[in-house]
């Protein structure tokens, strides 16, 4: 039993059903991120836990209490929305103690409570002003506040920093994950911006059309994706996915791919245990940052293969240098050093890091590989 | 040089074009001011005037005298009492009819928006199906209804019959105006702890100040200047003022005193006026803000 268990629940809108039979459970201090596209279900899960919406069928627990039907303001929750929903005819001071003051807590306790909030969050010169008198930068704090005053079991966070710019986005970001440092408290967080989930989170559940693909720690995710959706939603720039051929050499399993020319590379797999997939095809997964030059290739890696492609197009981005080059039929994105001496049009010969490579049944798009 | 010529014309064909507007509108002006004008004129006059002709002259002699006795002792049916007690009958058949349609208008604009339900929208247009029935059809059933109520001749009998028929609008007004007040603001609410009544006074109610002042001048000059409910429905001591100026104006008795008749029409159109006067600036911003996003 976990702190917080999601256990085998579901929910629909009349025939719909748009969550299926989500399993999860959270432990105490955890940061999980629920991550997807739009329209997958993130928020209608995150309600769920808060009570605001019905649970069709399953349970959901909080210190192994069953949460079905209690009222939200009963969970000992406490929610932070994407539009702050700050009460726009009260001041911030008057935010922050609202729920204190529905749940019966006298006034001095309120006032203590408000300003070591506001001494935390630092918004202690702001707590007589309105919400329409603040930045987002400052709303956001000041829902933080409301949300940490009540000193709640499970904080939920649905899309907090989607309203803010980019810049702000990165500070907000840094300031949510110290915050949990110092605090400790279990979170669950949802975003649909990929980084947030890997910078921010414990453990990460990859959704998509109601079901969740995948749940792991960030590494888990990035390193061995469950499938193509979580390889491919997951790093930026996406994992390369590309049709390939498995040969055995003495032995050694080969993904036998195409290059721009129709010539063929052979890039032999760490791994021993695919001689059932001899002669068929699977999808080989790579990651961007896996191809490079010779020289940056990883030193620790037992297993670099060598591999002359064309470079079709070169997207220098200061740090790096991103070039796309055409490899069994599809536009492969590898990421390159700044100073690597790479020209569209020229031939050039790529080290790709095969320790990391993936493999992929292509019918059921699930990884078999490592 | 090509562009400077066309920029000259066009702004002196824009000048052109507004003075001509603000000539209409000035004459529209005057146009809609003209009854106003004879009213206020004619009330201020010794009767003799008026019917020695000249009703746009202005007064040669002012008296106050007409609207003092319009006021307190101009024949009204069978009494002496002038205007006095039936502007206090409509006071206070109008304050409550306002007050208690707007507040219902609120809390089923909340819930409709809200705490939705099944069928809710049926009900919504069922209800803004109210809006559209003709006072006519329901005189012979509501007077059956107020007799059996034991509410006949009564104020409160008129106060129910208002508020039964400014529902629909009141409703209206809140629901497109809480259907654009973010959900995520009851959430929070209902997460905080606050309940059904403590999130619609604490939250929703504070900030509906325009769509309120839209109801309230709405039903206050409905109501107000209702005819046909207060003739059919009012007993003697509950008249509203607009019976009881149809009253002051054909009584047959003496002579016509137009000028006490148009102090007693000024009278019972003041407290309109001056709802708008004090409120009118918000109507508009009101209305603008619960019709266009709605
Ligand atoms: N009241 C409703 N009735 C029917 N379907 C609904 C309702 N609310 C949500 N859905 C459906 O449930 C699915 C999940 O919605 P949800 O809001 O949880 O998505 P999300 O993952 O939060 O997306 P986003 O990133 O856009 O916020 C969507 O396909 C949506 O159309
Ligand atoms: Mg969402």
């Amino acid at each position: 039993m976990g702190f917080l268990d999601i256990d085998n629940t579901t929910k629909s809108y009349g025939a719909v059903e748009v969550l299926h039979k989500v399993d999860i459970s959270v432990e105490e201090g955890e940061f999980l991120v629920l991550v997807g596209p739009s329209g997958c279900g993130k928020s209608t899960l995150l309600n769920m836990i808060a009570g605001l919406e019905d649970i069709t069928s399953g349970e959901i627990r909080i210190k192994d209490q069953v949460m079905n039907g209690v009222h939200p303001s009963k969970r000992n929750i406490a929610m932070v929305f994407q539009s702050y929903a700050l009460y726009p005819n009260m001041t911030v001071g008057q935010n922050i103690t609202f729920g204190l003051e529905m749940h019966g807590v006298p006034k001095p306790e309120r006032e203590k409570a408000m300003h070591e909030v506001a001494s935390l969050l630092q918004i202690e010169q702001l707590l007589d002003r309105k919400p329409g008198a603040l930045s987002g930068g400052q709303r956001q704090r000041v829902a933080m506040g409301r949300a940490l005053v009540r000193n709640p079991d499970v904080f939920l966070f649905d899309e907090p920093l989607s309203n803010l710019d980019a810049k702000l986005r990165v500070d907000m970001r840094t300031e949510i994950k110290k915050l949990h440092q110092k605090l400790g408290t279990t979170i669950v967080y949802v975003t649909h911006d990929q980084i947030e989930a890997m910078t921010l989170s414990t453990r990460i559940a990859v959704m998509y059309g109601g079901y969740v693909q995948q749940l792991g720690t960030p590494q888990e995710i990035y390193d061995t994706p469950a499938n193509i959706f979580v390889a491919t939603f997951m790093g930026s720039p996406a994992m390369n996915v590309v049709p390939a051929t498995v040969a055995v050499e003495n032995g050694v399993p080969m993904a036998v791919v195409e290059l721009h020319d129709g010539s063929r590379a052979r890039l032999p797999f760490s791994q021993q245990n695919l001689a059932a997939w001899e002669g068929r095809e699977i999808m080989l997964g790579i990651r961007p940052e896996t191809i490079t030059d010779e020289d940056a290739a990883d030193r620790k890696s037992t297993n670099i293969a060598q591999m002359v492609n064309r470079i079709v197009v070169t997207e220098p981005a200061g740090s790096d240098t991103f070039v796309t080059m055409t490899l069994g039929g599809k536009d492969v994105i590898a990421r390159m050093r700044s100073d690597a001496d790479v020209r569209p049009g020229a031939d050039f010969t790529f080290a790709v890091n095969m320790e990391k490579a993936v493999a992929f049944d292509p019918a059921t798009e699930m990884r078999i590989l490592p | 040089m090509m562009s400077v010529s066309t920029q000259d014309t066009a702004i002196r064909t824009g000048r052109v074009t507004r003075a001509l507007i603000y000539l209409v509108l000035l004459l529209f002006g005057l146009f809609y001011l003209l009854p106003l004008y004879v009213m206020v004129v004619n009330s201020v006059k010794p009767l003799d005037e008026i019917t020695g002709g000249g009703m746009m002259n202005l007064p040669r002699v002012f008296t106050l005298e007409p609207w003092a006795k319009a006021w307190s002792s101009a024949q009204i049916g069978v009494d002496p009492t002038g205007l006095q007690p039936y502007f206090w009958n409509s006071i206070k058949m109008v304050v409550p009819a306002v007050a208690i349609s707007t507040v219902l208008g609120a809390l089923n604009g909340y819930v409709l928006t809200k705490w939705r339900f099944r069928g809710d929208t049926i009900l919504f247009g069922l209800m803004l199906f109210a809006c559209f029935i003709p006072f006519q059809i329901v005189l012979i059933p509501m007077a059956r209804m107020l007799g059996l109520m034991g509410l006949a001749g009564t104020t409160w009998g008129l106060v129910l019959v208002h508020v039964v028929y400014g529902i629909g609008f009141t409703t209206l007004y809140f629901r497109n105006y809480y259907a654009v007040f973010p959900t995520e603001l009851i959430r929070a609410a209902q997460i905080d702890g606050a309940g059904f009544f403590q999130i619609f006074w604490r939250i929703l109610l504070p900030s509906s100040g325009p769509i309120a002042v839209v109801s309230i001048i709405w039903q206050f000059t409905n109501i107000w200047n209702d005819f046909l409910f207060g003739a059919s429905f009012a007993g003697a001591d509950s008249q509203p003022m607009t019976v009881a100026l149809n009253n002051l104006v054909q009584s047959s008795t003496g002579v016509k005193e137009y000028n006490v008749h148009f102090a007693g029409a000024i009278l019972a159109a003041l407290p309109t006026l001056l709802v708008y006067i004090v409120a009118g600036r918000y109507f508009v911003r009101g209305l603008m803000a619960g019709s266009v996003k709605g």
